[in-house]
């Protein structure tokens, strides 16, 4: 049995450079939940299927069940904390009000980190693109058509942002 | 779930990563898109994981006659690298879009799946029709080992408990050349009930892989008709899919292969 190790880690959360002491087999979720209080990050199958705990680590939708706390130091990480601005909300998430893109919350964090990477990379994907990037992402309550039409939607107005 | 009790070590380049894993139950982790899994389900217990994730391995990279394929490289990568947009080459970004989900293509790696030998995994049938070639370093040698004699069973590789995968070979089709991954998944796991990667060169020959029919990905033999020679292997069933059911989706995956990479062979003039 390895003797138990702790590490101190630095991770850029949200813009705010963050230290947390973690085991080292301590998965990025739980530091970010229970290191760092911020619970934004849901734990939903544990098995890397759902994608409630969905982050962005480095601009990119991860799994931070299924990341080792140790890996991401250094690195960015941006939660479902750290989307919106100065009380705006970002327009991901204005879309997902919107549009109905939610009943009972839980899988939402996840569902609009993951439309953040993919509108980062097309801020005009077609339904079957959507539809292909959620894979990774469970709903239980609505079925996913509203949460198609929230991602749409955030599309354009994003477009429209950069384009003012 | 969480692992159990696990040190950890990141590696500062290859050799250091090598003498890392002297440790007795030491494993490299990467992208842990695999390995985090199994540790957290506590398959797999590993004393030490040596973190080779931010080692210069990674990237696409054309070099004479072939392309070259870091293991780091993410699937995420492979399927945006210009490289491989090409009819002959044109499986291995089809494929890659195919595998897990955005999360897990944005973190996987090409080199810790194949280090991860899962039977069902998808790109060692479009590696293995390709006749990709493996670097693999340990502290004594650097060799070079066809794909094709990679793998020995489920979840077990020629690897040595002290060796990596360092680079993947492809050499690059003559023109006229097309190449095509069809699979038909599991609806839950995505893993391929079965997947068939056919590459159809210029001169008419055929190669064809499968993965998700049996122990391990496999290339059937060159000569004849593909469907002749599946006709001879052994299938796998299970709960998911009986054998014979699976005889007939892997059928349809190779014939459907075949005829996307002949098309593309007539795209690339």
């Amino acid at each position: 049995m390895p003797e138990r190790q702790d590490e101190r880690i630095e991770l850029a959360v949200n813009g705010v450079r963050r230290s947390v002491e973690v085991e080292q087999r301590t998965l990025l979720v739980h530091a970010l939940r229970d290191g760092l209080g911020l619970t934004g990050a849901h734990i939903g199958c544990d098995t890397s299927q759902c994608g409630a705990c969905t982050v962005l680590l480095d601009g990119r939708a991860v799994k931070s069940c299924t990341v080792l706390a140790v890996q991401a130091d250094d690195q960015e990480i941006t939660t479902i904390e750290g989307l919106a601005r100065d009380g705006e909300l970002h327009p991901i998430q204005q879309a997902f009000v919107e549009h109905h893109g939610l009943q009972c919350g839980f899988c939402t964090p996840g569902m609009i980190l993951t439309a953040v990477d993919l509108l980062s990379r097309d801020r005009d994907p077609g339904e079957e693109t959507i539809r292909h990037a959620l894979r990774g992402n469970i709903c239980r309550c609505t079925g996913y058509q509203p949460i198609v039409d929230s991602i749409r939607a955030a599309g354009a107005a994003l477009e429209e942002g950069a384009a003012r | 779930m969480i692992p159990a009790p696990v040190r950890y070590a990141r590696a500062s380049g290859v050799d250091h990563a090598l003498e890392l894993l002297a440790e007795p139950d030491s494993k490299a982790i990467a992208g842990g898109q695999s390995l985090v899994a199994v540790m957290k389900l506590r398959i797999v217990r590993p004393s030490l994981v040596v973190d080779i994730s931010r080692l210069e391995l990674r990237g696409v990279e054309v070099a004479g006659d072939e392309v070259r394929l870091g293991p780091l490289t993410t699937w995420d990568e492979l399927i945006a690298a210009p490289e491989l947009r090409r009819p002959a080459l044109a499986a291995i970004g089809e494929c890659a879009a195919g595998i897990g989900d955005l999360q897990v293509r944005n973190r996987g790696t090409l080199g810790g799946s194949l280090a991860h030998a899962d039977p069902a995994s998808d790109m060692p049938a479009v590696l293995l029709a390709l006749r990709a070639v493996l670097e693999l370093r340990s502290p004594e040698e650097k060799r070079s080992l066809p794909l094709a004699d990679f793998f020995l069973g489920p979840f077990t590789t020629v690897l040595g408990t002290q060796e990596l995968i360092t680079g993947i070979a492809v050499p690059l089709p003559a023109a006229s050349s097309g190449s095509a991954y069809v699979s038909v998944e599991h609806p839950a796991s995505g893993f391929a009930l079965a997947g068939a990667a056919a590459v159809v060169r210029a001169d008419g020959s055929r190669a064809v892989a499968l993965t998700g029919v049996g122990a391990q990905p496999t290339l059937l033999p060159s000569a004849g008709d593909p469907l002749d020679a599946l006709e001879s292997l052994e299938i796998l069933g299970d709960g998911f899919a009986p054998a014979e059911y699976r005889r007939q989706l892997a059928e349809t995956v190779v014939r459907r292969a075949v005829e996307r990479a002949e098309a593309r062979a007539e795209e690339d003039t």
